[in-house]
């Protein structure tokens, strides 16, 4: 364990520190302007002239004001540090607070994000499996369902995503969370239903014969043999899958409109000129991305583990 | 009621000829590996057209595919522009120089296993996370025009193609390796006859991964802002202003430039990994 973890803990050091020496550069421009504005000497004055002046030069000249960089109100590259507090801030500090769910509380905003998540995820394996079993039963559905779903994952959903909310809109489905499960939905399928023709196949041709020996019917081959054999691509399926679907869902909550959820906030930190409420939100869905994963790995383990599969 | 009694029936006819064709003597020919998916789409275009003319949709709902190919073909124009800026200046760029720039850092990655072994589930975490959502932080950086959605899909095709690639370089098993250092052959020589070609396999499956995620990203930035041009722009402001047609006729746009770009990717592939098992046969 320690031996697996050294390695990235250096690499995530690495590129933390990357990050923490480029916020230098990318906030001197309005360092110097604020600096300026508050009556201090920068070379040259005047944000005009400075605009045609590289960085690397902007802090040599100024090198007093550098470090103003790093604790500004809107910069263009906040620190971890400053996005470390801003998570804190709209989160554990809240919760303390008591004021979990408050509309200013990235807990409320990832649960919103967090359940159209979840109804996608469903929708799709749900369909993934049921294509996949019958695509695996029926040489029809094999011939032309199979190169339909290859064809749907090489259209680009965020054109579409816009269409399906004024849709559901226009059929009368209140709210989003019914668009954005199907948009989640639309991006989680095609893994679980590859993964699962893959694996209701994987079974092999002597034990589907031993079962006919057996004189076992369609059904109970499928239950007793093809089903328990394709669990651990489903798992595999399953973690790309609850991943994809956290994409589509954000995805959906991009376009204009939405006024919750993790996409949304990052949409209105663009509106309102408030970086630092984009980069916890993106943060705070890496982090749920993470979890997510983690969660079925475990259930995986366990799984598999009760199924009598050696990993 | 006819249009819809019409389109049922035809619907009825194509799953009877799907289902003679599989299940008849030829339906290992190329012609009908082809005829049944093709069949399939025409069906779903069928009903589509035959609901909506049937229950009478409001166009601004959702027209028919006959009406979408009519304000595709009238503004060829307007979709010309659009696909310039958004496919040729922003995708295609941004998978340019993605793709090189994750093959250059895989490369020099691969040398050392400490850095492989660290950099790999990192890696495969951040492809699997919405990096979309940095989208509006670039637009900001790099300005409107098709630099940002360029820098963009950079990003989001980075990662994808960086762990293939480092997972392909460690594809030749040891043996293979002793040949070549049995040979005398340099850390180059090894590297351009052995490992990138067992390689390929990988990269080029983080290429069509990418392909996708390049047209995502660059019409995914231009929702936060874009030169009065360019798909994401038009389906953003159409929706708006309810050029529903239009939005759908760069949908279907979309939809070919995604199959063309994933098309050309794997046909790429196909010349390359001749070889490979999954290629023969």
């Amino acid at each position: 364990m320690t031996r697996g973890l050294a390695p990235i803990l250096t690499v995530l050091v690495a590129l933390v520190a990357i990050w923490w020496l480029a916020v230098a550069p990318m906030n001197i421009r309005p360092a110097l302007d604020i600096a300026e504005r508050g009556g201090a000497e920068v070379t040259p004055t005047g944000s005009v002239e400075r605009r045609d002046v590289s960085v690397w030069r902007l802090m040599m000249n100024n090198p007093s004001h550098v470090s103003g960089g790093y604790s500004l109100e809107r910069p263009r590259l906040p620190t971890p540090t400053q996005v470390g507090q801003e998570i804190w801030k709209t989160t554990g500090a809240m919760v303390l607070r008591g004021r979990a769910w408050s509309k200013r509380s990235l807990i409320y905003h990832g649960w919103i994000t967090l359940q159209s998540t979840f109804w996608g995820f469903l929708l799709g394996t749900t369909l993934g499996i049921l294509g996949a079993v019958a695509i695996v039963y029926s040489r029809v559905a094999d011939m032309s369902l199979l190169p339909w779903a290859i064809i749907s994952q090489t259209i680009p959903i965020v054109a579409l995503a816009p269409m399906i909310i004024v849709l559901s809109n226009q059929v009368g489905i209140e709210g989003r969370t019914v668009p954005k499960a199907i948009i989640s939905a639309y991006l989680c399928y095609f893994p679980v239903l590859v993964s699962m023709v893959k694996g209701l196949r994987s079974p092999a041709v002597s034990q589907l014969d031993l079962l006919k020996t057996y004189n076992a019917g369609g059904a109970q081959s499928f239950f007793k043999l093809r089903l328990p054999a394709s669990v651990p691509y489903l798992f595999t399926a399953l973690k790309v899958g609850i991943a994809a679907a956290l994409v589509g869902t954000i995805v959906g909550e991009l376009p204009t409109g939405a006024i919750s959820g993790l996409g949304a906030r990052i949409l209105i930190g663009d509106q309102f000129g408030t970086p630092l409420a984009i980069w916890s939100a993106l943060f705070c869905a890496a982090i749920l991305a993470g979890a997510l994963v983690t969660l079925l790995d475990i259930t995986q383990r366990l799984t598999l583990r009760r199924m009598g599969f050696r990993s | 009621m006819t249009w819809i009694a019409a389109a049922l029936a035809f619907w009825a006819l194509a799953w009877f000829a799907n289902v003679r064709l599989a299940n008849s003597a030829i339906s290992h020919t190329l012609a009908v590996r082809i005829a049944i998916p093709l069949i399939f789409g025409l069906t779903l275009l069928v009903l589509w057209e035959g609901l909506v003319r049937g229950l009478s949709v409001s166009p601004v709902i959702l027209p028919a595919p006959s009406q979408i190919m009519t304000v595709f073909a009238a503004s060829t124009d307007i979709l010309w522009i659009d696909f310039v800026q958004t496919v040729i200046k922003g995708a295609l760029r941004g998978f340019l120089i993605g793709a090189i720039a994750a093959f250059v850092a895989a490369i020099l990655i691969d040398r050392s296993p400490f850095l492989t072994r660290g950099l790999l589930p990192i890696g495969n975490f951040v492809a699997a996370l919405p990096i979309v959502g940095i989208a509006p932080i670039l637009v900001n950086w790099f300005g409107f025009d098709w630099q940002s959605k360029a820098a963009v899909v950079v990003v989001m095709v980075f990662f994808p193609i960086l762990v293939n690639t480092v997972q392909g370089l460690r594809e030749t098993e040891s043996m293979q390796r002793d040949l070549m250092q049995t040979y005398a052959a340099s850390y180059l020589q090894t590297l351009l006859k052995l490992r990138l070609p067992a390689a390929m396999p990988f990269i080029f499956n983080g290429l069509k991964i990418a392909t996708t995620l390049a047209l995502i990203g660059a019409i995914v930035a231009e929702y936060f802002g874009s030169p009065t041009r360019g798909m994401g722009f038009r389906i953003s402001t159409g929706v708006g202003s309810l050029a529903i047609d239009l939005v759908w006729a760069e949908i279907f746009v979309s939809a070919l430039v995604g199959s063309a770009f994933y098309g050309i990717v794997a046909w790429t592939e196909k010349r390359v990994t001749f070889w490979h098992p999954s290629q023969r046969g």
